[in-house]
């Protein structure tokens, strides 16, 4: 099981996660969510936040959307897909290519 | 106003090491009351309050504080991001643990070259052998690994070997920025800053080890900003999103401005008189340089005054004498001279071949010390603060 940083995002298997050094928060003092890295700060909105937590390495994009469209009334796969996209490419994520795989981390 | 989202705590100005290209300021004598545990608890629980979400701990050596996981324990129960950046020198099996316990987040490591002799030439003592037992200590206990290395003209040749060695760490991240002429690196500026011939060379091996490595090593490399057309957007402008407290408790807007206030004889903005909140908000040091009605031409009416916010009010307070004139490192500003000159004389066949670096002069803790005095503690590791980029919402 190989873990890429790349943009191949338009595999089917394609299972994203936080980079290790990602995390992500929600601030009562701003009142906003956001991802934290050593020198970068991504602020996100709530939905945004919702997509992360479901970006564990084991549920594909697909699975992500199906998920969130329990949860709220539009939600389109690509937009999930270019919101992973754009942190995949930044190095905030990563994807984990291929069947789930169960691992402690 | 926006809210601050990043501090820089320097902990200590003590270190082991004494880098010539140390930003620290010159005068570390000045900094020898250094705030307490309390004090730093404090400071860490107003950031956290003012909205802070990103806390550096660095110097000096921050692991010369000997309360240091206590210092990031209150952190992490604040709910803060902690980034300790490290020389490595002290980073014990037992105090790494105890550290991931405490819920560090992530250890930027700086090491001066891949090989010792160059390592501990640059660094003033021996140190390449216990930098690379703290890398693997640090990849063992799950931590990601981000590899600082500050370049220079003494040592950008190696950047190939420095890249191979970052791959055999495992490294996640390395960063290879060029020096910023602040502190003991301004005084030795001529010595570091290296040829146009050198960065070329540089570029082109950065280059193809991006290309070789893909995405399992993420490369950050930085130029020396004299050799750019336009300056750095030095903390993404003046107290806009981050900030520094130093040793004494002194708060800056940039890790580099500890003269700039004085100069301009504004009161210090210090924490142990000062609540956090009241110096982001309204300390003069602060207002001094926010927004753009400080700015002159040709920053006032350029339209890049958004992007690079008129450079670094310190570099141009170190190079003419006036903060706020333009980053003289900006090819349209009028004091451009200054740059230029530097890099002629960089760049210079006549040269003489052997450097007169000075290196950044040991400071020994007194204050609270007890066991550790009697060993000779010098100083510095690198205090490139990691700039805060901020995307856009998402």
């Amino acid at each position: 099981m190989r873990l890429t940083k790349a943009m191949e995002l338009t595999d089917e298997d394609a299972r994203p996660r936080l980079a290790p050094h990602v995390r992500l928060t929600y601030s009562a003092a701003r009142k906003e969510y956001a991802l934290l890295s050593p020198e970068t700060i991504w602020v996100i909105n709530a939905t945004g936040a919702a997509i992360v937590e479901l970006c564990d390495a084991q549920r594909t994009i697909a699975e992500i959307s199906a998920e969130l469209r329990d949860r709220y009334d539009q939600v389109a796969e690509s937009d999930v897909r270019s919101f992973v996209a754009n942190l995949v490419t930044k190095h905030g994520m990563e994807v984990n290519h291929g069947k789930a795989l169960r691992t402690a981390r | 106003m926006e809210k601050p989202y990043g501090l820089l705590a320097e902990l200590t100005y003590a270190c082991p090491l004494q880098c010539a290209y140390c930003s620290n300021p010159l005068e570390l004598d000045a900094y020898r009351d250094e705030l307490s545990t309390e004090d730093w608890q404090r400071v860490f629980a107003e950031a956290a309050e003012l909205g802070v979400l990103q806390l550096h701990l660095s110097g000096g050596e921050p692991l010369q504080r000997h309360d240091i996981v206590e210092l990031v324990q209150c952190a992490t129960d604040l709910g803060l991001y902690t980034n300790l950046i490290t020389s490595g020198l002290g980073l014990s099996t037992r105090r790494a643990e105890q550290l991931l316990a405490a819920g560090l987040d992530h250890i930027q490591l700086s090491i001066q070259a891949d090989e010792a002799a160059l390592n501990d030439q640059i660094a003033g003592t021996t140190s390449f052998e216990r930098k690379q037992v703290a890398a693997q200590l640090v990849k063992q206990l799950g931590w990601p690994l981000t590899l600082n290395v500050v370049l220079h003209r003494q040592n950008i040749d190696r950047i190939g070997g420095i890249l191979d060695m970052a791959v055999a760490m495992n490294a996640d991240r390395v960063e290879l920025a060029n020096t910023q002429y602040a502190g003991w690196a301004g005084h030795n500026r001529d010595e570091l800053l290296p040829t146009r011939d050198q960065l070329e060379r540089a570029e082109a091996v950065v280059r193809a080890a991006r290309e070789r490595l893909g995405d399992t090593m993420e490369i950050i490399y930085v130029i020396p900003d004299y050799y750019s057309k336009y300056p750095k957007p030095c903390m993404d402008g003046w107290a806009s999103r981050q900030f520094t407290v130093v040793p004494n408790g002194e708060a800056l807007p940039c890790p580099a401005a500890h003269e700039l206030g004085r100069a301009l004889d504004l009161p210090p903005a210090n924490v142990r008189e000062h609540s956090l909140e009241w110096i982001w908000e309204s300390a003069p040091l602060f207002q001094q340089y926010r927004g753009d009605a400080w700015m002159p031409d040709p920053c006032r009416s350029c339209d890049r005054k958004e992007i690079d916010f008129g450079g670094c009010r310190c570099q141009a307070f170190a190079l003419t004498g006036d903060a706020a004139r333009t980053d003289p490192v900006c090819h349209l500003s009028p004091d451009h001279g200054i740059v230029e000159d530097a890099v002629a004389a960089a760049n210079d066949p006549l040269r003489p071949q052997e450097s007169s670096l000075t290196p950044r002069s040991k400071l020994i803790r007194t204050k609270k010390r007890t066991t550790a005095s009697t060993r000779a503690m010098s100083a510095t590791t690198l205090v490139q603060f990691s700039e805060t980029i901020l995307k856009g919402r998402q």
